[in-house]
């Protein structure tokens, strides 16, 4: 690794575009993660503690523990809808951007 | 024409096509790297069917519709760990793996870190987690032959055992990365196909309607409400006297007992991320782009799987009679399992026999307990044969035939993915890098990998054969624990944490990886239960400190506490490094570019 390289990582990592891209990439994954363990987690403990009232029936014999599982399912896909949006208006083209500036003062 | 003949037809016929598709792609590979990433020019679509079809193992397909037969409700918590666990591959690890590493988990780990120590960690828990992994789908293979084509020597376990690691092994040196690609996406497909076929099927039944189908499976349980509720599997109430719902809650006993349903929840949701035959598809495509992509594929096929899990395991407690269910026993009164001389088995139930209920027995009648955790493995397959038109029909046959076919291919296939990860971590990670310094030739190094294939898959063999007696879903779990508690920390450190070094890396991956191993050496799993691996019997060995089956809910924590504590003790900082693993992970710069170290 020569310091020339070394030099392009660096000053790529310090320029503003990279910093954004970083800030919108962190900004958005990061607490979505956070949202979804805890909304998860709330489910298991749900399930391990409040039996009475998670065995409540909501419609015929679909009771809240069958409700609050399907709500998993129905986030994990609005989860991975959302980050695609995101991925794909704010992140992409940025990232698309910046690989190209790097790749060309890297074969300088 | 029988079932079981059809059955072998019809796996033969998938052998024979999958055989041809593995062929040729080994023909198609042009370089030696081809070996590990099948050239990394799949598509998102197709690796994201290849990512379901290494992921929905026998354990997934088997193993959560015949828990949600017997267990009922529980079952289903199954479906949503495995399913939401993909939200942290797809947000955290996808891209960034994609953009940063080239073969192996351990590319990634090393990126900034002295290569001898961390190359030789990942390698070691890759082939761990590997190797727990495969022994669970050989056992499976091998119960499930001896159900499906009602042979019950014990000889013809151990060929079939043999039979599918030969044929993974010939996968993996044959094709590579592509064959086994193509062989998990002709699987994944197939399986989606018996899985909707069955699941329309159960629907029809029940005029599409989800609540009678749930209120039959209820009916057909024995267990009333229950069976809809959480807790007949997972953190169920112990009561003071266990034979008797109504005596006083033990609330000691009842907390460890929900301990252990969210150490199980934490283990398989963050378990996934963490597996490393998982890890290295994602290298399999050209860019971050079309990882996440296949990730969204992974998470579209894989979410209407485990939802149709529902419908086939609740459909085959209320279509497929419980004594049919249990193979061999019989149902009482209370709805508790009996055996054909009318004792009670452990089954999962409070009314029913359990260990304390056991002390108080006669000896002539402790002798008749059969320390069996029945794991309804068959359901699936006989709900297929009860869609088609019930046992000893010609559309029975053909559906469990059918059926069971996909079952062998599914195993099949992700036996052949384990064995690839394992064997390219082995190659890569340990003999090109720790044990060549780097000297070594692209050419040798796959060299080393197809002979550590037919190694692994070799060993792989024998353990199966010897653990034939262990419960599929405990060496599961083993893995994700293990991934979660020693894979994970150390790769979201690696991606994320700017301090993070040579230490922190090697005591993560060791610490969360023993930390993991001890703590199920002393948990109920090994000894003090009728169930465990040594079953206990009054006055035997018992070392079972630990009370939780799952060690997840520590031993994570611990595998993090680790890492960050070799961090902050090693003055080692590579801010040059992170600079451009930053860059390169966010950016996809250099990518397919040799890691220079």
């Amino acid at each position: 690794m020569s310091s020339k390289n070394e030099k392009v990582w660096s000053d790529t990592q310090a320029s503003p575009e990279f910093q954004d891209l970083r800030k919108k990439f962190r900004g958005f994954a990061f607490p979505l993660t956070v949202a979804f363990l805890v909304w998860y987690f709330l489910y298991v403990i749900l399930t391990a503690f409040a039996r009475e009232w998670i065995s409540t029936p909501v419609i015929g014999n679909i009771n809240i523990a069958f409700v609050l599982g399907l709500l998993q399912f129905a986030s994990t896909f609005i989860i991975m809808w959302l980050y695609e949006r995101h991925s794909s208006h704010s992140l992409d083209g940025p990232s698309d951007a910046l690989r190209d500036k790097v790749d060309k003062e890297l074969a300088k | 024409m029988s079932s079981s003949l059809l059955s072998s037809i019809l796996f033969v016929v998938f052998v024979a096509f999958t055989l041809v598709l593995v062929v040729r792609a080994g023909r198609s590979n042009k370089q030696s790297s081809d070996f590990y990433d099948g050239g990394g020019g799949f598509s998102g679509f197709q690796n994201g069917l290849a990512i379901a079809g290494d992921y929905m193992s026998a354990a997934s397909f088997l193993g959560i519709a015949g828990t949600i037969a017997l267990f009922g409700y529980d079952g289903f918590l199954y479906s949503i760990g495995f399913l939401v666990a993909w939200l942290v591959a797809l947000l955290l690890i996808a891209e960034p793996l994609r953009n940063t590493g080239r073969f192996t988990m351990g590319d990634v780990l090393s990126f900034r870190m002295r290569q001898i120590p961390v190359r030789g960690a990942a390698a070691t828990s890759t082939m761990v987690v590997s190797i727990f992994y495969l022994m669970a789908q050989m056992v499976g293979a091998g119960a499930l032959v001896s159900l499906l084509l009602g042979v019950t020597d014990p000889n013809a376990k151990t060929w079939i055992i043999g039979g599918v690691g030969i044929l993974m092994i010939i996968y993996v040196t044959v094709g590579g990365m592509k064959g086994t690609t193509y062989v998990q996406i002709v699987k994944a497909f197939l399986l989606m196909i018996g899985a909707i076929l069955m699941t329309v099927m159960v629907l029809w039944h029940f005029g599409f309607n989800i609540s009678d189908l749930l209120g039959a499976a209820r009916d057909a349980s024995g267990k009333g409400e229950a069976f809809l509720q959480p807790g007949l599997k997972f953190g169920k109430e112990i009561h003071v006297n266990p034979i008797d719902p109504t005596s006083a809650i033990d609330a000691g006993k009842t907390l460890i007992s929900k301990l252990d349903l969210i150490s199980l929840g934490m283990a398989l949701v963050l378990g996934t991320a963490g597996l490393p035959h998982i890890l290295i598809r994602f290298y399999t495509v050209p860019t971050a782009k079309a990882a996440r992509k296949s990730v969204n594929w992974a998470i579209g096929n894989i979410g209407v799987f485990y939802l149709m899990t529902i419908a086939l395991g609740f459909g085959a407690a209320a279509l497929v009679s419980r004594a049919t269910l249990f193979r061999g026993f019989k149902v009482d009164a209370a709805g508790c399992l009996i055996d054909a001389k009318n004792v009670a088995i452990v089954d999962g139930s409070n009314a029913c026999t359990t260990m304390d209920h056991i002390k108080d027995m006669a000896p002539a009648a402790k002798a008749l307990i059969v320390p069996v955790d029945p794991s309804g493995n068959v359901a699936a397959p006989q709900l297929a044969q009860f869609l088609g038109g019930g046992e000893g029909t010609t559309g029975g046959a053909v559906m469990l035939a059918i059926i069971g076919a996909i079952a062998f291919a599914t195993i099949l296939a992700v036996v052949a993915g384990l064995t690839l990860a394992s064997s390219s971590s082995f190659a890569h990670d340990l003999y090109a890098n720790v044990i060549k310094k780097g000297t070594a030739t692209a050419k040798e190094e796959v060299r080393v990998a197809k002979i550590s294939a037919v190694v692994i898959g070799a060993i792989a063999i024998v353990l199966a054969i010897g653990a034939q007696g262990l419960n599929v879903a405990f060496l599961v779990a083993i893995a994700f624990a293990i991934a979660a508690s020693g894979n994970l920390p150390a790769v979201l450190y690696s991606l994320f944490w700017k301090n993070f070094n040579t230490r922190g890396a090697v005591w993560a991956i060791y610490g969360g990886l023993l930390s993991a191993l001890v703590l199920l050496i002393f948990s109920p799993n090994v000894t003090g239960l009728p169930t465990s691996l040594i079953p206990f019997v009054e006055g035997g060995v018992r070392f079972d400190y630990f009370p939780l089956a799952n060690p997840g809910l520590v031993s994570i924590p611990l595998g993090f506490f680790f890492g960050w504590l070799g961090t902050v003790t090693s003055s080692e900082r590579n801010l040059a490094k992170y600079a451009e693993l930053e860059v390169r992970s966010l950016t996809g710069a250099a990518i397919g570019k040799a890691v220079q170290h």
